[in-house]
C-alpha cells in the first residue's frame, strides 16, 4: 500500500517534469517558427519583395477569331456575328440592388433571374464583371444606353458568336461548335485555347478545328495589388483562324434536300472527275445553332428521342444493304474472273436453287425473265442471274473484288464519324460470329442483301468509279492537296464499257427499270431496294406508320452525262418502296439542277425553311 | 479553503458558480481558441477574394465547431474512458474494413461508406488513439513496465500501419505521435525514448526506399531545393515563401496582399492560409498568432498538470502536444521548413473534418479541466 502510494507520488513528479519539458519543447517550436518567419520577413524581405513585384504582371489572353466556312460558290455557311451582352461590375455601381432592379425592368428579367444574379454578385470579386444578359437586341441596347447615367456599373460588351445561316440544311456537313467541356480539354492544347469559348464538336467544324481556330494573342498587363489592370506592358495580336471553302454547292444541297421531300434518307452527289462532294444530305436534320451556346436539356432530349433520329448522319454513318445497286460491280467481277461472257444468254427462271438443295431463291419478278444477256440482267435487274453468278464466284472472290471498290472500308472523307460498312467473307464470319459460312449466304450477297452493308457515301464513290472506268478518288469536302489513288485496272477496258453501257440502258432502254427518268442528257444508273426485315418491338403501334415502316428502302445510284460524267449521285429514300419509283426521280431532280435543266415537276428548292 | 466557504458570496460570484455548475467550460482556453478562429475568418475573407458567402459558410462551420466543443465539455471525463477501448476497437475494425473494401473499389481507400454517412476512420482514430492509450496505461502502474509498454506500442503501431498503407502518411504520423505522447507523459524511461529515436533514425532509409511513394519523396527533395522544380512540387513552397517574405515586419495590410489575390498562391483559404495572413499582417501578425497557439498549448498542459485522474492527465497532455504538432506541421510547411503535406492549420484553415477533430480534442480538454469533482474534491 505504501509502495503504491510511493509509486503514485513518483509518477506525479515524473509527470510534472515531463509537462515542463513539453512546455519547453512547445516554446522552442514556436521560437523556431518565428525565427524562420523573421528570416524570411526581415533578412530576405527585399529579395522576396522583388519577386512579388515580378509576380504582379499578368497575361491577358485575346482569343483569335474563328475562320469562316464557305460553300463552293462563296456563300458563307458558318459565320461569326457580333453579339452584345450586358454586364455589371459591382465595384463601379452606386447601388447594385437598385441598378439590378432597373436592368431587370429594362431587359425583362424575372424575379428568379434577378435572385440568381444577386447570388452570383455576392460570391464573385467586386471588381469582376458579372454577365447580366447575353444576345441583347437593338432595343435593349438602346434602352441601356439611354439609362446609362443611372447605370454606372453596367456596360455593354461585344463578342463574336458562331452562326449557321443555312441552319438544318448543312448540319450534317458543317457540324457545329459548342462550349469547351471537360472532355475537349483532354485533347486540346491548353495554351492555344486560353480565352476561347467554342470548339468544333462535329462535322467540318471538328475535322478542321486546328485550321479554323487560329492562335491567341495576349496583352501583358501590370496589375495593382487587387488585380486591376494598371498599364499594358506588351501586346501580341491574335492570328485569326483560316477560312475554309467547301466543295459543297448550297444550291445543289438545297435541291437534294427538297427532292427527298418527306422521306427520311440521304443523297450524296460527287464529282467523279476529282472526287469532290457536291451535296451531302441527310434527312431529317436539326438546327446546329441550337448547340452553339449550349442546347437546353429539353430540346436535346427531344432530338435524341425523335424516332426519325435527326442527329444521325444517314449519308456517312448509317449503313444499308446496297441491294441491286451492287449488280454492275458484280457483273464486272464476273467478267474479270471469267465467269460470265456478257454476250452469252442465260435462262432466268422464277427462282434459283443451289445444286442439290431444295431452297428456292426467288426473283423479284414472280414469273422470271426468260433468256437474258448481261446488259438485260442489269437494266431489268434480274436477281436469278446474280444468284447464279455469286454462287459460282464464291464469297471470298466476291469480297476481294468489292473491297477494291472501297466497300467495307472507310472512304477517308474529311468528316468525323464515318462508318466502314461491311463486305462479308468466310473469314469475317468465323472471326466475328464464330460460325461457318453457308452457301446460301453467298447467293443473297450476290444481290446486295444479307450481311452486306454500305453507306450512301460509299455507293456514290463506287458510282464514280464505274462512271470513270476505274478512276478512284478519296471523296473530300475541303479544297486541299489530295493524294491520287491508283486507277482500278481490269484485264480488259471493255468490261468497264460493258457495265457502263448496261447502266445507261437502265435509264435509256425502253424496258429499263428507271426508264421514267430519261432526260435530255444521258443518265446511266441502277435502281435498288434494301429490305426492311422487322419493325422494332418498342415502337408505338400506328397502323399507317407501321405500314410505311415495312416498306423497303428505295435506292438509286447514277451518273451523268453518260459520255462525259460530271456528277455521280447516290440516293436512299427510307421506306420509299421501289428504287425506280421513288429514288430515281430524286436523283433526276438533283442532276437537272446541276445541268441546268428545267425540272419536270414543280419541286421548289428549299433552303432555310426546312427543318425548323 | 474552509474559511472561503464561510464567507458570504457576492451576487456575481453566485451567478458565476451557478452557471458553472450547469454549464462547464474553461474560459481561458475558450478565449484563446476564439481569438485564433476570429483571426482565421479575417485572413480567410481576404484569401477568399472578399466573398461574403465564404464568410457566412465559414462562420456557420465555426459555430457548429464551437457548439460541438462545448457539448463535449459537458460530458463527464470518465465517460470518455468508459467508451475508449470500445471506440478504439471499432475504429480499428473500420480501418481493416477500409483496407478490405477499399482494395475492391480501388482509387481512394481512405473512405468508408456506411450508406448514410461516408467518412474517414483515420479522422476518428485521431481522437480514439490518445483516449485508448491513456485508459490502458492508467489502469497499469505508472511509470509503465516493459510488458505494458510493449502492449501500448502494439496499440499505437497497428492503426498507424493501417493508415500509412491507405496511403495517408500525414494522418498516420499524427496518430502515432498522439499515442507516443501518452507513453511519454506516463513516464516512459528516457532509455526507451532514446532507443525509439535511434530506431526511427535507422528506419528512415527503409521508409525512403520501401514505404514512401514517389510523390512523397519528391516533396521531401523539393524542400531541400525548391528552385529545382519551380512549377511542379516546389511551386507551393516558392509562392508561399514569396508571399510571407514580401510581407515584411508590418505586413502589407489587410486585403492588400498581392500574392494570394493574384492567384499565385494556391489553397489560400485552406492549407496555405498562414501565408496569406503573414503577407498581410507581417512578422508582428505571426508573433501574435504563434503566441496565441502557444497559449492554447500551455493552457492545455496546465490543465493536464492540474487534472486529478491519471488518465485525464495523460489524455490532456497528449491532446495539447498533438495540437502543437498540428501547428508545427502546417506552419513548417508554409514557412518552407517541412515538406508539403496536406495538413490544415488548426482553427485557421477552412475545412470541416479537421475542425471537428480539433474541436472534439479541445472539448475533452475542457471536460478534464472543469469536471474534477467526481472524487469529491473541489478547488
Amino acid at each position: 500500500m505504501l509502495d503504491r502510494l510511493h509509486d503514485h507520488g513518483r509518477a506525479r513528479r515524473v509527470f510534472r517534469l515531463r509537462i515542463l519539458f513539453a512546455a519547453l519543447i512547445s516554446l522552442v517550436v514556436v521560437l523556431t517558427l518565428l525565427g524562420r518567419a523573421a528570416w524570411l520577413q526581415i533578412a530576405q524581405h527585399e529579395h522576396y519583395l522583388a519577386k512579388a513585384e515580378q509576380n504582379r504582371t499578368r497575361l491577358v489572353v485575346v482569343p483569335p477569331e474563328r475562320g469562316r466556312i464557305f460553300d463552293a460558290r462563296g456563300e458563307v455557311v458558318a459565320d461569326n456575328v457580333a453579339t452584345f451582352q450586358a454586364q455589371i461590375t459591382p465595384e463601379q455601381s452606386q447601388d447594385v440592388v437598385a441598378e439590378l432592379a432597373m436592368l431587370a425592368n429594362v431587359l425583362g428579367l424575372d424575379a428568379h433571374a434577378v435572385e440568381a444574379l444577386e447570388e452570383r454578385i455576392r460570391v464573385s470579386r467586386r471588381f469582376d464583371p458579372v454577365l447580366v444578359k447575353a444576345d441583347l437586341d437593338e432595343v435593349e441596347r438602346a434602352r441601356i444606353a439611354r439609362l446609362k447615367p443611372w447605370l454606372s456599373g453596367t456596360e455593354i460588351v461585344s463578342s463574336l458568336k458562331r452562326v449557321y445561316p443555312y441552319r438544318a440544311l448543312l448540319a450534317h456537313v458543317v457540324g457545329y461548335v459548342g462550349r469547351i467541356n471537360a472532355e475537349d480539354v483532354k485533347r486540346l492544347d491548353p495554351d492555344a485555347y486560353q480565352g476561347t469559348q467554342y470548339i468544333g464538336k462535329t462535322g467540318i467544324e471538328r475535322q478542321y478545328e486546328d485550321r479554323l481556330h487560329g492562335e491567341p494573342g495576349y496583352r501583358m498587363v501590370e496589375v495593382d495589388a487587387l488585380g486591376r489592370e494598371v498599364k499594358v506592358l506588351d501586346t501580341q495580336r491574335p492570328v485569326p483562324g483560316k477560312d475554309i471553302a467547301l466543295t459543297i454547292d448550297v444550291g445543289l444541297q438545297g435541291v437534294a434536300a427538297a427532292a427527298l421531300g418527306e422521306y427520311t434518307g440521304a443523297v450524296v452527289a460527287q464529282d467523279p472527275r476529282d472526287g469532290a462532294i457536291r451535296a451531302l444530305v441527310s434527312r431529317p436534320s436539326f438546327d446546329p445553332n441550337l448547340f452553339v451556346d449550349g442546347i437546353s436539356h429539353k430540346a436535346y432530349r427531344e432530338l435524341l428521342e425523335d424516332p426519325d433520329r435527326p442527329l444521325y448522319n444517314r449519308a456517312t454513318r448509317a449503313t444499308y444493304p446496297p441491294g441491286s445497286t451492287i449488280k454492275p460491280v458484280m457483273g464486272l467481277a464476273g467478267m474479270e474472273y471469267g465467269l460470265i461472257d456478257p454476250d452469252e444468254r442465260f435462262f432466268a427462271g422464277p427462282y434459283y436453287q443451289i445444286p442439290g438443295n431444295d431452297h428456292r431463291y426467288r426473283d423479284w419478278r414472280k414469273w422470271g425473265h426468260g433468256w437474258v444477256d448481261f446488259e438485260e440482267s442489269i437494266f431489268r435487274s434480274v436477281d436469278v442471274y446474280y444468284y447464279d453468278l455469286a454462287f459460282r464466284m464464291g464469297i471470298d472472290r466476291m469480297h476481294a473484288f468489292l473491297t477494291e471498290f472501297g466497300l467495307g472500308q472507310k472512304t477517308g472523307i474529311d468528316l468525323p464519324g464515318e462508318s466502314a460498312g461491311l463486305v462479308p467473307s468466310r473469314d469475317w464470319k468465323q472471326r466475328v460470329k464464330q460460325q461457318v459460312w453457308f452457301p446460301g449466304e453467298t447467293v443473297i450477297a450476290g444481290i446486295g442483301q444479307g450481311y452486306m452493308l454500305s453507306t450512301m457515301l460509299q455507293l456514290a464513290d463506287m458510282t464514280s468509279t464505274l462512271a470513270t472506268s476505274g478512276v478512284r478518288h478519296v471523296p473530300w469536302l475541303v479544297a486541299d492537296d489530295r493524294e491520287p489513288q491508283p486507277r482500278l485496272k481490269l484485264s480488259s477496258d471493255d468490261y468497264w464499257q460493258r457495265a457502263r453501257q448496261a447502266m445507261r440502258s437502265v435509264v435509256g432502254h425502253e424496258r429499263g427499270t428507271a426508264r421514267k427518268i430519261e432526260a435530255p442528257y444521258p443518265i446511266a444508273g441502277k435502281t435498288g431496294t434494301a429490305q426492311v426485315f422487322s419493325v422494332a418491338q418498342d415502337e408505338e403501334y400506328d397502323a399507317e406508320e407501321l405500314e410505311r415502316r415495312l416498306h423497303d428502302h428505295a435506292l438509286f445510284i447514277g451518273f451523268a452525262p453518260y459520255d462525259d460524267p460530271k456528277l455521280s449521285v447516290a440516293v436512299i429514300a427510307e421506306h420509299g418502296g421501289s428504287g425506280s419509283g421513288t429514288a430515281a426521280p430524286i436523283a433526276r431532280q438533283v442532276m437537272d439542277f446541276w445541268f441546268g435543266v428545267e425540272p419536270d415537276a414543280d419541286v421548289q428548292p428549299e433552303f432555310t425553311e426546312h427543318g425548323d | 479553503m474552509v474559511s472561503d466557504r464561510l464567507q458570504p458570496m457576492r451576487l456575481g460570484d453566485r451567478l458565476g458558480a451557478t452557471l458553472r455548475s450547469v454549464f462547464t467550460l474553461d474560459p481561458i482556453l475558450l478565449f484563446f481558441v476564439a481569438l485564433i478562429a476570429m483571426i482565421g475568418v479575417v485572413a480567410g475573407y481576404s484569401a477568399a477574394e472578399q466573398s461574403a458567402a465564404w464568410v457566412e459558410r465559414s462562420i456557420v462551420r465555426l459555430g457548429l465547431g464551437f457548439g460541438l466543443m462545448l457539448l463535449i465539455a459537458q460530458i463527464p471525463q470518465r465517460w470518455f474512458f468508459a467508451v475508449a477501448p470500445w471506440l478504439f476497437a471499432v475504429v480499428v475494425l473500420m480501418l481493416v474494413a477500409v483496407w478490405l473494401v477499399g482494395d475492391m473499389g480501388g482509387g481512394a481507400r481512405r473512405w468508408l461508406d456506411l450508406g448514410v454517412v461516408r467518412f474517414q476512420p483515420a479522422e476518428l482514430m485521431k481522437v480514439a488513439m490518445p483516449m485508448m492509450i491513456a485508459w490502458f496505461l492508467a489502469r497499469r502502474r505508472v511509470p509503465p513496465r516493459p510488458l505494458d509498454v510493449l502492449v501500448a506500442m502494439l496499440a499505437v503501431g497497428i492503426p498507424t500501419v493501417l493508415i500509412a498503407g491507405q496511403p495517408d502518411l500525414g494522418s498516420s504520423l499524427l496518430i502515432m505521435a498522439s499515442g507516443l505522447f501518452v507513453l511519454f507523459f506516463a513516464g516512459l524511461s528516457w532509455w526507451y525514448i532514446g532507443g525509439f529515436v535511434a530506431l526511427a533514425v535507422a528506419a528512415m532509409p527503409v521508409m525512403w526506399f520501401f514505404v514512401m511513394h514517389a510523390y512523397q519523396k519528391e516533396r521531401v527533395l523539393t524542400l531541400l531545393d525548391p528552385a529545382s522544380d519551380p512549377l511542379g512540387a516546389g511551386y507551393h513552397t516558392i509562392q508561399s515563401m514569396i508571399a510571407i517574405g514580401s510581407g515584411g515586419v508590418w505586413g502589407k495590410g489587410w486585403l492588400q496582399g498581392t500574392q494570394s489575390h493574384l492567384d499565385f498562391l494556391p489553397e489560400g483559404t485552406t492549407d496555405f492560409i498562414l501565408a496569406v495572413y503573414a503577407e498581410e499582417f507581417g512578422l508582428m501578425g505571426l508573433l501574435v498568432l504563434f503566441l496565441l497557439y502557444l497559449a492554447v498549448i500551455w493552457r492545455g498542459l496546465w490543465i493536464a498538470e492540474h487534472a486529478e485522474s491519471v488518465e485525464g492527465r495523460l489524455l490532456a497532455a497528449s491532446i495539447s502536444m498533438t495540437f502543437m504538432v498540428y501547428v508545427l506541421v502546417n506552419a513548417g510547411m508554409v514557412l518552407g521548413l517541412l515538406p508539403v503535406v496536406g495538413a490544415p492549420l488548426p482553427l485557421m484553415s477552412y475545412g470541416g473534418t479537421a475542425l471537428v477533430t480539433i474541436m472534439v480534442g479541445l472539448g475533452m480538454l475542457m471536460s478534464i479541466r472543469t469536471q474534477r469533482s467526481f472524487l469529491g474534491h473541489d478547488r
